[in-house]
């Protein structure tokens, strides 16, 4: 089901966490709402459940204006931050919990009930331990169950908070896989909330970049890092180097490439990848040297310094391991460096 | 009760002096609980003991005829009944401020609990002596009262409304800071999931405050059947009518009848133990959830 | 009355307890505020500042303040060695310390009354070797306030002695200090506003209390009587007016001990970082 937000508005006192945010999700979508810490995406997603009311403006799932629509009738699956399982239920009653709660007249039966917990359970492969009681879970465990039971009401949405922000990395890396197998497999229009950027480039089909409680770009993973529409987005999803024309030496910066013919604005911001190297023989037309240089797995991150009576900023390039070989930098090597591309702002 | 003392690893060489700076010396520590566990038998273990040495102290059979003294068992009927009306309405009136408090923001909350707390701070005299000033015969409903033959002060919902105002904070006291601590994300996640709030309360919320709220319930019903100051000032004294137990406790006491006195204050003595008893217990149970 | 929160029940709640409060708690209590309104100043005074009502005064204050700092004193030992050490029937005295809750006051009273009676276990013993009389004086106050006092002293200090980070101590001794510096300087100073809250507590509690008192006490004018008995007594004698004027101070006062006790706890909850 498709979601429309327009132009909503919510104050905490006199401090506005979100102003006019308008977003249109299409059925079926898996979005990340990407953010700094307190930028209002949890207050989004909960304006969004009806765990929050807005100030302003009007929430649409599915065409029907749901605004003041109690959160009990929203048909929405939410999954807490840290997954408020009801502690004194079973595992089993928790995710049987949505179902035993229905009208008596749409509640299924205790078979259908317990066939149905059952399938949820082995969805996210947990059956095995449906009577055990939620502090005897691992986290990730607790995160799948809370999944589960936001998804025993077949909700037209689900929202979840930060899902894997209480788990350590390498459980978060195996469930951002399977969250997004499941939602492949359900197809049911998910927003998820999270400050990772690499987590929401990874999982999400479409990205929501909010910045200090409004929207600063919305789009796929690959638009958003290869066309950010402003420094702060660009700076936000991924590596970048800035160059602001005002600071830097523009000389410099037209050997390097940086400025060309269709530089427009004051602010450069390149990436690490789009920094081309060559090792330089001569003191000439060096323009930077080898500071120092990290492992960052198959990529080779290096450190570079200016060659300029300005002692600057370091900036960072990388470039696989194989071709750094080649290279047989050493720290202290002066180099020639290319520009490869540069996102212009004002 | 874990201490953590005792579980220090033994002390060596440059530890040692570290060790010392973190461990009370033996001599210390066994005079600090010579004098805790002589405060405490003078003043907790003999008055207890003392009770029941001094019902018996006439023997079994005197005892039980002053238990069965019809206006012991009078008193005993009105306390139980004090207590019946009491405790639901406190416990009621306890679950409702505690949601109201703890589940919302509103203006003046801070002063709200405040004025719960109110009737911990009034002297129990005068916790009695308001409801005189009320509905006693001089009284604001005095007349009125008397026109219609209704006699509060001087029988038993006299008592009954002291016994309310003084026992008023217990359970909302238990409550409130628990739910606050809990936050409210398992309810969310219950309405969320489609749950009324009536159900949201009911297979939510009560679960996770029941201890606590059998923990307030059970100290307001202490309170409601020993309360004496507020009660004495409104009951008027009347034997088998208007006594409960602490007020027949007294009553046997000023008669020189000292193995009434202590009969009926055995009662009240044994329903303090089984008070605590249930009280450990049930903080055992709030502490291993 | 601002509410935006999507839990149900706000009004229901919020009402019936505003309602209730109302009726069983601030409409009572309001009625002595407005009953004293029928004295002029000059007959509040003059009750008031009668040589028995000031005498009665000065005893429960006394022995309240005497009380609740003895019962500071043996119940931050208590409090301490309960929360420190092991030893054989720890938890029965742990359970114990809670009697003087749970006991009735007029329990508690006749028995106190019956131990240090002249002719009593203790006071047959105090008085042979010490020359000493408890029950009838102003002490015997003092000792059925200890017993009152003792449970809010130890209920106040014991959490926050547990919750003592013992990081803290272990810091202080790598710095060097002594253990008896590490009690004085560490430990003691973050434990000292609570026991000024129990202090508090227990003082509050023991200007009012009634029951466990007059059986022991003796109850003589301008010796061993309490405010509370005063009330009673002018109650007794259809002095609503000498009742309402003495009660009506003993109610402000207890008000001015909510608020410092109050502003006491505000005090320790800060200090201990949880606001
Ligand atoms: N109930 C509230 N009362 C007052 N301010 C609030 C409330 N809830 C949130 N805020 C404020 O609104 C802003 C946005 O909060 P929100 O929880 O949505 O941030 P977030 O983006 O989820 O941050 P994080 O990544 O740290 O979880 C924050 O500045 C926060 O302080
Ligand atoms: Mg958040």
């Amino acid at each position: 089901m498709s979601i429309i937000l327009s132009d909503i508005s919510k104050n905490f006192g006199s401090f506005a966490a979100l102003h006019n945010i308008n977003l249109e999700v299409p059925e079926g979508e898996l979005v990340a709402l990407l953010g700094p810490s307190g930028c209002g995406k949890t207050t989004l997603l909960r304006i969004i459940a009806g765990l929050e009311h807005t100030d302003q403006g009007s929430v649409i799932i599915n065409g029907e204006n749901k605004t003041s629509q109690n959160v009990s009738q929203r048909g929405i699956g939410f999954v807490f931050q840290h997954y408020a399982l009801f502690r004194h239920m079973t595992v089993f009653e928790n995710v049987a919990f949505g179902l035993r709660v229905k009208p008596r007249h749409t509640r299924p039966s205790n078979e259908i009930i317990k066939k149905k917990v059952h399938a949820l359970l082995d969805l996210v492969q947990l059956d095995w331990l449906h009577d055990r009681y939620p502090d005897q879970l691992s986290g990730g465990q607790r995160q799948r169950i809370a999944l589960a039971r936001a998804l025993a009401v077949e909700p037209s949405v689900l929202l979840l908070d930060e899902p894997f922000g209480a788990l350590d990395a390498s459980v978060r890396k195996d469930l951002r896989l399977w969250l997004r197998n499941l939602h492949h497999d359900l197809n049911v229009t998910s927003i998820f909330v999270t400050h990772d950027q690499e987590e929401a480039m990874e999982v999400a089909s479409q990205v929501v970049v909010l910045n200090h409680g409004h929207i600063e770009q919305q789009g796929s993973p690959s638009e958003i890092y290869d066309n950010p529409t402003n420094a702060f987005v660009s700076r936000f999803i991924g590596q970048t180097n800035v160059f602001d024309l005002d600071e830097h030496d523009n000389e410099w910066l037209r050997n390097v490439g940086i400025i060309n013919a269709n530089s427009t604005g004051r602010i450069a911001h390149v990436r690490p990848h789009d920094i081309l190297i060559e090792k330089s023989e001569s003191h000439q037309d060096a323009t930077a040297t080898l500071k120092d240089w990290q492992h960052l797995g198959a990529l080779i991150r290096l450190e570079l310094v200016k060659n300029d009576h300005h002692a600057s900023k370091s900036l960072f390039a990388e470039m696989p391991k194989e071709q750094f070989k080649a290279l047989a930098l050493k720290i202290g090597d002066v180099v020639k460096l290319k520009i490869r591309h540069a996102h212009w702002f004002h | 009760m874990n201490t953590h003392s005792i579980s220090h690893p033994p002390a060596k060489g440059h530890g040692a002096k570290q060790q010392q700076a973190l461990q009370d010396p033996n001599w210390v520590r066994w005079s600090l609980i010579a004098i805790a566990l002589g405060f405490i038998t003078l003043f907790i273990c003999l008055p207890l003991g003392l009770v029941i040495y001094q019902a018996l102290s006439k023997g079994i059979e005197a005892y039980w005829t002053a238990l069965t003294q019809a206006d012991t068992l009078a008193a005993i009927r009105l306390t139980l009944l004090v207590a019946i009306v009491t405790v639901p309405l406190n416990t009621l009136f306890g679950i409702t401020a505690a949601w109201a408090i703890t589940r919302f923001e509103f203006k003046g909350k801070s002063f709200l609990t405040t004025l719960i707390d109110l009737p911990f701070s009034v002297s129990p005299v005068i916790s009695g002596f308001i409801f005189v000033l009320l509905f006693g015969a001089e009284g604001w409903f005095g007349k009125l009262l008397a026109t219609y033959d209704i006699k509060i002060i001087f029988s038993a919902p006299g008592i009954i409304l002291a016994t309310l105002f003084v026992t008023f904070p217990f359970v909302a006291r238990q409550l409130i800071p628990l739910m606050q601590e809990m936050g409210h994300q398992e309810e969310e996640a219950a309405l969320s999931l489609g749950a009324s709030g009536w159900k949201t309360f009911y297979s939510v919320t009560l679960p996770n405050i029941k201890w606590a709220l059998l923990y307030g319930v059970l100290l307001c019903n202490a309170r409601a059947m020993g309360e004496f100051g507020a009660v004495s000032v409104v009951s008027g004294h009347i034997r088998g009518l208007t006594n409960t137990l602490p007020l027949n406790v007294e009553v046997n006491y000023n008669d020189y009848d000292v193995v009434g006195a202590f009969a009926s204050a055995s009662i009240l003595a044994g329903l303090a133990i089984v008070t605590l008893v249930l009280k450990t217990l049930l903080e055992w149970k709030q502490t291993s959830r | 009355m601002s509410h935006k929160s999507v839990m149900p029940g706000f009004r229901p709640t919020i009402g019936l307890t505003v309602l209730y409060l109302g009726l069983v708690v601030l409409i009572p209590l309001s009625t002595l505020v407005f009953e004293s309104f029928k004295l002029s100043w000059d007959d509040y005074v003059h009750i008031i500042t009668s040589k028995r009502v000031l005498s009665s005064f000065q005893v429960s204050f006394f022995a309240a303040l005497i009380a609740a700092a003895v019962a500071s004193v043996f119940g931050f030992i208590t409090a301490w060695v309960l929360v420190r050490y092991s030893f054989f029937g720890k938890n029965i005295f742990h359970a114990l310390i809670d009697l003087p809750f749970a006991l009735p006051t007029a329990v508690a009273g006749i028995v106190l009354a019956t131990i240090f009676q002249p002719s009593g276990f203790l006071g047959r013993l105090l008085n042979e070797f010490f020359g000493l009389q408890i029950a009838f004086k102003p002490i015997g106050i003092v000792i059925a306030l200890i017993f009152i006092s003792i449970p809010f002293v130890v209920r106040t200090v014991e959490p926050v002695l547990l919750e003592f980070e013992s990081a803290m101590e272990e810091a202080g001794a790598s710095l060097g200090a002594t253990r008896l510096q590490v009690f004085t300087k560490i430990i003691f100073p973050n434990i000292s506003p609570a026991l000024l809250t129990g202090f508090a507590l227990a003082f509050a509690r023991g200007v009012g209390e009634y029951g466990s008192v007059i059986f022991i006490a003796g109850n003589i004018p301008y010796v061993s009587e309490i405010v509370p008995l005063l009330i009673v007594i002018k109650l007794e004698q259809y002095d609503i007016q000498g009742a309402t004027a003495i009660a009506l101070t003993m109610l402000v006062i207890s008000f001015l001990l909510l608020l410092i006790i109050n502003l006491l706890q505000f005090w320790v909850r800060k200090r201990s970082g949880q606001l």
